[in-house]
């Protein structure tokens, strides 16, 4: 643990019943990141993110955020902003009344940026929060998380409902104020090929379990896929860990990890072809393969 | 401008696409590049990626900081990144060359000097 984790969990797990939601995670976040936290459906990344801000309880483990467990705790509380998938309002709350009241909550909330970035989504202020679309809904959300400033903030699927438009300009609006007051960003997504080059770092869940806990830019080079001859792939290939394989004819694909320079190098000399594989296919592979060690 | 591709580390383009500039002279030399920030911005990075791209580019000597000002183009910057990928150029195309496709290593004709 260094100065700059603001979150450690040891051995976190969250039981419902028979599921494990979150089995045996242990992780750290630090200060100042652009975090992924990556999963299928029903992965247990919200159940996950409910406990980092002390909306559920643990089973087991341990969890300090900001030094301290989370649950009932105002100083902990204080430092966070969750916006989650299907945020509710009050019944007669009107767009400017979310607005109004957020500063309530978040000590570090930038009127002036709330409303640049109602111009940027064309909010309608004086729409009741029940009347307006699910974009606009999400628009809302991500506007409460940006202009929070919190210094650990969630995004839960922001997305759901905004154009691709709006998503670019969430993006966008992002970086550039993330760059002008670093925070910590945890960004829960399945559109990982938007948001892949926006993150520094990736937690990869998959039924429960933390399945990778990697820098974004040791991850993009980490995986290649080797096309070419049945053969000559197979021969290279050998005994080495296969996330993926595919293939038509004599011609096969085969998706691997942690090839060398020289490996690399002797693969092309042997007229084998060489393709990247993007954060969101290494995610694919990833959680298909843990999925065959349960089968 | 290249658009960040999936290949490579995107720190890695990002040196390599500020080098490009220089080579260009887009950025001549003593002049002032944009910041790490500007940098992520416009390539829609992450503004701690774009700045280990600007550090690696430091650490080569191609860009040197001026405190509270910003980054520069170093001085022989431009000479510094032709040689730096000729070589390369030798060890990926090249060198390459002189190997017959299917023999193994073993059977290579000649070691190229």
């Amino acid at each position: 643990m260094t100065d700059d984790t603001i979150v450690q969990a040891a051995g976190l797990t969250r039981r419902f019943g028979d599921v494990l939601a979150v089995d045996d995670a242990s992780f750290e976040l630090q200060a100042d990141r652009i975090y992924g936290l990556l999963g299928r459906n029903g992965a247990g990344k919200t159940t996950l993110m409910h406990l980092l801000t002390g909306q559920d309880f643990p089973s087991a483990g341990a969890l300090e955020v900001f030094g301290h467990a989370p649950a009932e705790n105002a100083h902990v509380l204080q430092q966070l902003c969750f916006i989650k998938e299907s945020q509710r309002y009050p019944d007669d709350f009107r767009v400017k009344h979310v607005l109004r009241s957020a500063p309530w909550f978040f000590e570090n909330w930038d009127a002036d940026f709330a409303e640049q970035l109602v111009d940027d989504f064309q909010l309608p202020l004086n729409r009741r929060i029940k009347k307006v679309s699910r974009g606009q809904l999400s628009a809302v959300g991500v506007i409460v998380g940006l202009a929070s400033r919190a210094p650990l903030t969630f995004f839960d699927e922001p997305y759901l409902g905004l154009d691709a438009v709006a998503r670019q300009t969430f993006y966008d609006r992002l970086l550039a104020d993330y760059a002008e007051h670093p925070r910590t960003v945890v960004l829960s997504t399945h559109l990982i090929d938007e948001v892949a080059d926006l993150l520094e770092h990736v937690l990869v869940i998959d039924r429960g379990r933390i399945i990778l806990d990697e820098g974004a830019d040791e991850l993009r080079e980490s995986a290649t896929t080797l096309v070419g001859a049945r053969a000559t792939v197979d021969a290279f290939v050998g005994a080495r860990d296969v996330l993926h394989r595919d293939g038509i004819g004599g011609l096969t694909s085969v998706t691997v990890t942690g090839l060398t320079a020289p490996e690399r190098r002797e693969a092309t000399a042997s007229g084998i072809e060489l393709a990247p594989v993007s954060l969101q296919q290494l995610v694919v592979h990833l959680t298909r393969s843990s999925e065959k060690e349960f089968a | 401008m290249n658009p960040i591709t999936e290949a490579r580390a995107i720190f890695l383009q990002i040196a390599e696409q500020i080098e490009n500039d220089i080579l260009s002279g887009a950025h001549p030399e003593e002049t002032q590049v944009p910041s790490t920030n500007e940098f992520a911005a416009f390539h829609r990075i992450n503004p701690a990626t774009a700045a280990k791209g600007v550090n690696l580019l430091v650490d080569r000597g191609i860009l040197y900081k001026k405190r509270g000002i910003g980054m520069f183009v170093a001085e022989g910057a431009r000479a510094r990144i032709m040689a730096t990928r000729r070589e390369d150029f030798r060890e990926q195309y090249v060198l390459p060359c002189w190997r017959k496709p299917t023999s193994s290593a073993s059977a290579r004709p000649r070691s190229p000097t």
